[in-house]
């Protein structure tokens, strides 16, 4: 018999060593180490697949219906300006480390040659589906932009300012969505700026006029509201410079896992 | 593990037997190491996976499989109000739905405060919704369980070990000889002398169970989830039919795991912690000899 039950003295100690647990995954020397992981992933998966396709689908896979996520639709000005003239005046800008930088409308990306596939889009929470795109693929449009001999990564400027989802830990940072992939990534040829899906332009939902298509790595990867693409040769001067919105906050930046 | 089943290991007080106790070389070096590093990557998948688990706390059979997609689901975990308005978790498994507040769906944080989340947090790894963070643990972790699982397998075939003390006989698998075993597990009867020096039948079907199925297939279906690994080895989806289906088999196993680690633990306490345990960090393990009446 004493003053504090078991059950308290039980949960009291459970809890400090929860406390203790969460400890372990504070930022510090464990958890670079932990982090480390990420690098060992892409190097084996580069090893055992560097030019694998994604499986592509037939038209009876299409899910009925894609989940929308991340941003719903930008409220930014400047988007929604865009949005009510129908993209008409919006423009991609490819800037950065290329000879020719370029600056190219939604009517001219969707006169260029284009590619369609039905993959699988994965969301780092755990679902999946399964949609048909239709898009330029982005090596066609570096070569056009002929890149400079130091280009290492490409970045995607978004415009949507996004602040988080309880699912991945509840409301983050707000800042503006971006992305980035190296060149073995923007070189594959299932690499592509979708303006369409399932036949139809791309809505604001999934990102018009243009979202990315990284088939081998995770939803957050599939950049959507593409405003500018730059070439360059290291990842710093890009929000908290991991290469991404949500790199930033944590997740790995090859997303291939 | 389960053989001596004497109930105070530490008392070493000289029974009135022909034959003394003594220690047997129970355990190689290669798989008492192996052991540890795996217990502890196989503690923190879990831990981290349970909270991986609980960003989506679903599960589809096939190709895709999301929220509207209530056809392909065949499992969620959740939380819903009565028509009276009260909160209550349930676990959903095709028309069934069980109620578990308190556990499952809903339960109490760290803070004591009830919330909405499928696995509770004491058994989580960060205790807290932390996606990320679980993800950069499960991963590392996944990677020391294949080293290691690799060492482990390389040792133990060069060894012998897979032969010698795993590899069930003929004769072993005869049902009354399970029966046998089964009914001395149930009375908790565990063998002596001689016999306490090899595995059973029921734990050389346990442990190659685990080792032969259970943690290759969860390794399997875990690399089934990762797009970079589809579009390098789609022979791993075509085997489970689908990236949503891959998921689900790695939950079941991942539960099958746990069962696995519950009946294990239970079985070193039932037949001598102390024995045991020892067997495992220095290899010695106290034989008894079989007492005659």
């Amino acid at each position: 018999m004493s003053g504090i039950s078991r059950r308290g003295l039980f949960t009291a100690s459970g809890g400090l060593l929860l406390a203790g647990c969460d400890q372990l995954a504070s930022p510090g020397k464990l958890k670079s180490i932990v982090q480390s992981a990420e690098g060992a992933s892409m190097r084996w998966q580069r090893l055992i697949g560097r030019d694998g396709l994604a499986q592509e689908f037939s038209a009876a896979d299409l899910s009925p219906s894609f989940k929308v996520n991340g941003t719903h639709e930008p409220k930014e000005a400047e988007y929604q300006q865009h949005k009510a003239e129908n993209f008409a005046n919006w423009k991609l800008a490819i800037t950065g480390l290329v000879n020719n930088p370029m600056s190219l409308s939604l009517a001219e990306l969707r006169t260029m040659p284009a590619r369609t596939q039905i993959t699988r889009h994965d969301c780092v929470e755990g679902w999946s589906a399964i949609g048909q795109w239709t898009g330029v693929q982005l090596g066609l449009l570096l070569k056009a932009a002929n890149m400079k001999t130091n280009a290492r990564y490409v970045v995607f400027r978004c415009a949507d300012n996004y602040g988080g989802e309880l699912s991945k830990g509840g409301a983050q940072s707000t800042s503006l969505y971006y992305e980035s992939i190296d060149l073995v990534d923007a070189f594959h040829p299932q690499t592509i700026l979708a303006h369409s899906m399932n036949g139809a332009p791309l809505s604001v939902g999934h990102g018009a006029p243009v979202r990315m298509r990284i088939e081998r790595q995770l939803g957050y990867k599939q950049a959507k509201y593409v405003m500018g693409i730059d070439v360059v040769s290291s990842l710093a001067g890009y929000g908290s410079g991991k290469g991404g919105y949500w790199e930033d906050r944590g997740y790995e930046w090859y997303a291939g896992i | 593990m389960a053989s001596s089943a004497t109930s105070d290991d530490m008392a070493a007080g000289p029974a009135p037997s022909p034959a003394p106790s003594y220690l047997f070389h129970r355990h190689a070096l290669a798989v008492r190491v192996t052991h540890w590093i795996n217990a502890l990557a196989i503690l923190f998948l879990i831990g981290t996976g349970l909270n991986i688990f609980n960003a989506h706390p679903s599960l589809y059979w096939g190709q895709y499989g999301a929220d509207d997609d209530d056809a392909r689901r065949w499992l969620e975990i959740g939380s819903d109000d009565t028509p009276a308005g009260q909160p209550y978790g349930f676990v959903r498994i095709g028309s069934l739905t069980v109620q578990t507040t308190g556990f499952l769906g809903i339960s109490n944080g760290a803070t004591g405060q009830p919330q909405a989340i499928a696995y509770p947090s004491w058994a989580t790894f960060p205790s807290y919704r932390d996606l990320a963070s679980a993800r950069n643990f499960h991963f590392f972790f996944a990677w020391v369980l294949i080293i290691n699982g690799l060492l482990y397998l390389g040792y133990s075939l060069a060894s012998g070990h897979i032969r010698k003390d795993l590899l069930p006989r003929l004769k072993e698998l005869s049902v009354s000889n399970i029966v046998h075993d089964i009914v001395q597990h149930a009375k908790l009867k565990f063998p002596k002398g001689e016999e306490a020096k090899r595995y059973h039948i029921l734990q050389k079907l346990a442990y190659g169970g685990v080792i032969f199925v259970l943690v290759p297939g969860i390794i399997l279906t875990g690399l089934g989830m990762s797009p970079g690994t589809n579009a390098a080895w789609p022979w791993i989806l075509d085997l489970f039919g689908g990236r949503p289906s891959s998921r689900s088999i790695h939950w079941v196993f991942a539960n099958l795991i746990i069962l696995f680690i519950i009946v294990h633990l239970l079985m070193v306490v039932l037949a001598g912690p102390f024995n045991e345990i020892r067997s495992m960090i220095t290899g010695k393990f106290r034989v008894d000899p079989e007492v005659t009446k």
